[in-house]
């Protein structure tokens, strides 16, 4: 059943995650409920999560410091709970642009930005990013000059990625939370910058 | 196990092709860079999935390499770079 209520019959990738699923609680493996805990608890993961500690970081240099230096630690520190997670942030000024990838599969920061969208997981940004992060770039219509540098950051074993961007001219005096409204997940995997609408 | 290499120094990644679960990434292989930093010592990949204990654990570290090294005709700055996590059994 979906959401509505109209009947779909299950795909093959519904069938095999209720297949498992049921076969896991029938041996006691996991139970109904902790199978519930964790769906609420990723759905719960959002990149308003990352926007938090960017417009943090945009108001308080001091922490700035602190999340360049340690991001794990720092994010605790706002009460982000950040288990096994290595986080490294970096980021842009105005000589030098970051983009994150992981070009062996699909690791990502879903502590703080959630599920993954699907093109972060396709073979065309996968292999793109790394030859041509320009070209790329300008695809989702950002256009980097000459001057300006670009790091791209392969994610490929264990250590995740964020990127800190550059906080706009003409936010002055901005609370946090409105500076957090314009921290999009692309602008925090390096694909695109915080535009004041 | 301890590290071998600093920030700063230059390494190159082994041209190996190896069967099994690499995390090193096949476009880096062969290439030289620079050590950008530690990350720490990590269970070996290659082990664990063997269902081994990945012990000893092997330092891992973020490598920079220039784009125009890596990738000829590469279209963009000197100064672009490509950073990549590079366990340390795979450089020399």
């Amino acid at each position: 059943m979906s959401d509505n209520g109209t009947y779909q019959p299950y795909s093959y990738f519904q069938l095999m995650e209720v297949s498992l699923r049921e076969l896991l609680v029938e041996k006691g493996i996991v139970t109904e409920a902790q199978v519930a805990a964790t769906v609420a608890d990723m759905r719960e993961r959002t990149p308003e999560r990352g926007a938090k500690v960017v417009a943090h970081a945009w108001v308080d240099d001091g922490y700035r410091k602190k999340l360049l230096a340690d991001g794990s630690r720092a994010c605790e520190e706002l009460g982000l709970d950040v288990p096994a997670l290595r986080l490294v942030v970096v980021e842009n000024t105005p000589q030098t642009h970051n983009m994150i990838v992981c070009t062996l599969c699909s690791y990502y920061p879903r502590m703080l930005l959630g599920i993954p969208p699907d093109w972060y997981k396709s073979r065309n940004y996968r292999s793109r990013a790394v030859s041509e992060p320009r070209a790329v770039l300008s695809e989702f219509g950002l256009h980097i000059d000459e001057q300006t540098k670009i790091r791209v950051h392969d994610s490929t074993a264990d250590m995740r990625y964020l990127v800190l961007p550059m906080r706009p001219a003409g936010t002055h005096g901005w609370s946090e939370e409105r500076l957090a409204s314009i921290v999009t997940r692309d602008c925090m995997i390096g694909v695109a910058v915080p535009k004041i609408s | 196990m301890e590290a071998r290499f600093k920030p700063g120094d230059a390494v190159r990644v082994r041209k190996a092709y190896p069967l099994g679960h690499i995390r090193t990434p096949f476009y880096i292989r062969g290439h030289s860079g620079v050590i950008e930093r530690i990350c720490g010592g990590f269970g070996n990949p290659e082990e664990l999935a063997q269902m081994r204990s990945g012990e000893p654990k092997q330092p891992l570290y973020r490598v920079r390499f220039r784009q125009k090294e890596v990738w000829p005709g590469y279209r963009g700055s000197d100064d672009d770079v490509v950073e990549v996590e590079i366990f340390q059994h795979w450089l020399e």
